[in-house]
């Protein structure tokens, strides 16, 4: 219960999944036209530093998204790809779908947050299916995202309910796309994925590396500046 | 003189075929077509191909249609949204055959099917299962998958006002898949909200163009999914 409801691997380290979001919104700069995934990846919004505006962009056809209104109030035909009812900021704009998976598929976005079932070390990302036989396939716009935004973040719990890495060497759920993810920000750090695997950018407060790495499904370089991380 | 009004959702679907692929337009309920979809239930043609983002949440609408058993096969993006029972029941019993489509590709199919374009390639999905059994070609070092047009018998779209001529505007992101929808079928039934004379929209804010459109339907206040779920309707 406690791992699943407050997205934390153990109850006392490590970011909460608020925390998380706090520190995605940091890498963000001013002026980045984003689209947050369904879910965890829209708390980024809630975090983003005073003084800077992003453009969300929600792939069913608004760019300018703004926040949800109170239950009951809004539009039912002002929505995000989540169906939830949402606002438009000054500046918002509606389009079609091929204009809106133009903007995804032609490099127009400069990134997009994405949860994961798993990453893989070199990059691949699987977060559509598990691939079990009674589940309703469904995949929506997360195959046209990570084929075709700059920059993809993964916002995930570090270890899944069970206690198994998320960050694998290779993995093994259906793929969403090969080597798209950029960078990963887990409840215990932040890991980049480069050409030659993980490697740590930093660790969440009071976490040590041997505690990431141990749970973690593919060797974590250290960071180049500075060693005994 | 050009008048595509037609006076019923009932007369405008009247010709639909068993057997014929129907484009739906809307992303969730927003832009869902409830009254056309609702007079094809009652029109009683059946073996449908059903190309639509989703599948319907509750008993109405999309899911009525899937209910009524009178779908073969969705193809879709999304065949689960919460509230969505209907489908899953049907997939899981082997009574409709699904084709997953990203969201992307789906409306990529739809536009270059309406464009003339037979086929194109796409970055998406490339490595993964969607692109098994698929044609693929690098370009620039990266593969693409070979992705082929769609088009349809029927399409069924909601817009907000449309004039005479079959010029339409939507509603905010009740636009989503319609633009191209219309352009994909042999015959574009649009219902509208509003249906106005030619010549009292702005032309440089039409969206879909009438050339586009074949019948308009006035539906001056269409039903709406939640609304309709929340009251515990089920269609018929």
């Amino acid at each position: 219960m406690s791992a699943a409801s407050t997205g934390r691997t153990e109850s006392t380290l490590g970011w909460t999944r608020e925390g998380i979001a706090e520190r995605v919104a940091q890498d963000i700069p001013n002026g980045s036209y984003v689209n947050l995934g369904i879910g965890i990846p829209e708390l980024v919004a809630r975090y983003v530093p005073a003084g800077r505006t992003l453009v969300y962009h929600t792939e069913n056809g608004l760019l300018g998204m703004g926040p949800s209104p109170a239950a009951g109030q809004g539009d039912p035909e002002l929505i995000n790809a989540g169906k939830r009812r949402v606002s438009m900021m000054p500046g918002a704009a509606f389009f079609d779908q091929a204009t809106s998976f133009a903007m995804i598929r032609g490099g127009h976005l400069d990134l997009s947050v994405l949860g994961a079932l798993q990453v893989a070390a070199n990059g691949d990302l699987a977060n559509w299916s598990t691939g079990a036989d009674d589940a309703i396939p469904a995949v929506g716009g997360a195959m046209d995202l990570v084929a075709g935004v700059k920059r993809v973040f993964v916002m995930t719990t570090h270890v899944t309910k069970e206690g198994a890495p998320k960050l694998v060497e290779r993995c093994t759920y259906p793929l969403t796309g090969r080597g798209v993810v950029t960078r990963v920000y887990s409840d215990l750090a932040v890991i980049d994925v480069t050409p030659k695997g993980f490697k740590l950018v930093e660790l969440a407060p009071g976490v040590a590396f041997d505690f990431v790495q141990e749970r973690t499904g593919a060797p974590i370089l250290r960071p180049t500046p500075r060693t005994g991380a | 003189m050009i008048d595509k009004r037609v006076a019923s959702a009932r007369e405008a679907v009247a010709d639909v075929r068993d057997g014929a692929t129907v484009m739906i337009g809307g992303f969730g309920e927003a832009g869902s077509p409830i009254e056309l979809i609702h007079a094809l239930i009652d029109q009683g043609a059946k073996g449908l191909t059903v190309i639509s983002n989703n599948t319907g949440t509750g008993l109405v609408g999309l899911a009525a249609l899937l209910r009524a058993g009178r779908v073969r096969k969705v193809i879709c993006s999304f065949p689960r949204t919460a509230g969505s029972t209907v489908f899953p029941d049907l997939y899981r019993a082997g009574k409709v055959e699904l084709e997953l489509v990203p969201q992307g590709t789906l409306a990529e199919r739809i536009r270059a099917g309406g464009a003339g374009i037979a086929a194109f390639y796409t970055p998406t999905a490339a490595g993964t299962p969607l692109a098994d059994g698929k044609e693929t070609r690098a370009f620039d070092g990266r593969e693409h998958v070979l992705e082929h047009g769609l088009r349809a018998d029927f399409t069924l779209i909601k817009g907000r006002v449309a004039d005479t001529h079959g010029n339409v505007l939507f509603h905010r992101t009740a636009r989503n898949f319609a633009p191209m929808m219309a352009t994909a079928a042999a015959v574009t039934i649009v219902q509208a909200a509003e249906v106005v004379q030619a010549g009292t929209l702005d032309p440089e804010c039409v969206v879909t163009q009438g050339i586009f459109v074949d019948r308009v339907v006035h539906v001056p206040s269409p039903a709406l999914e939640s609304a309709l779920n929340e009251a515990g309707a089920s269609y018929p």
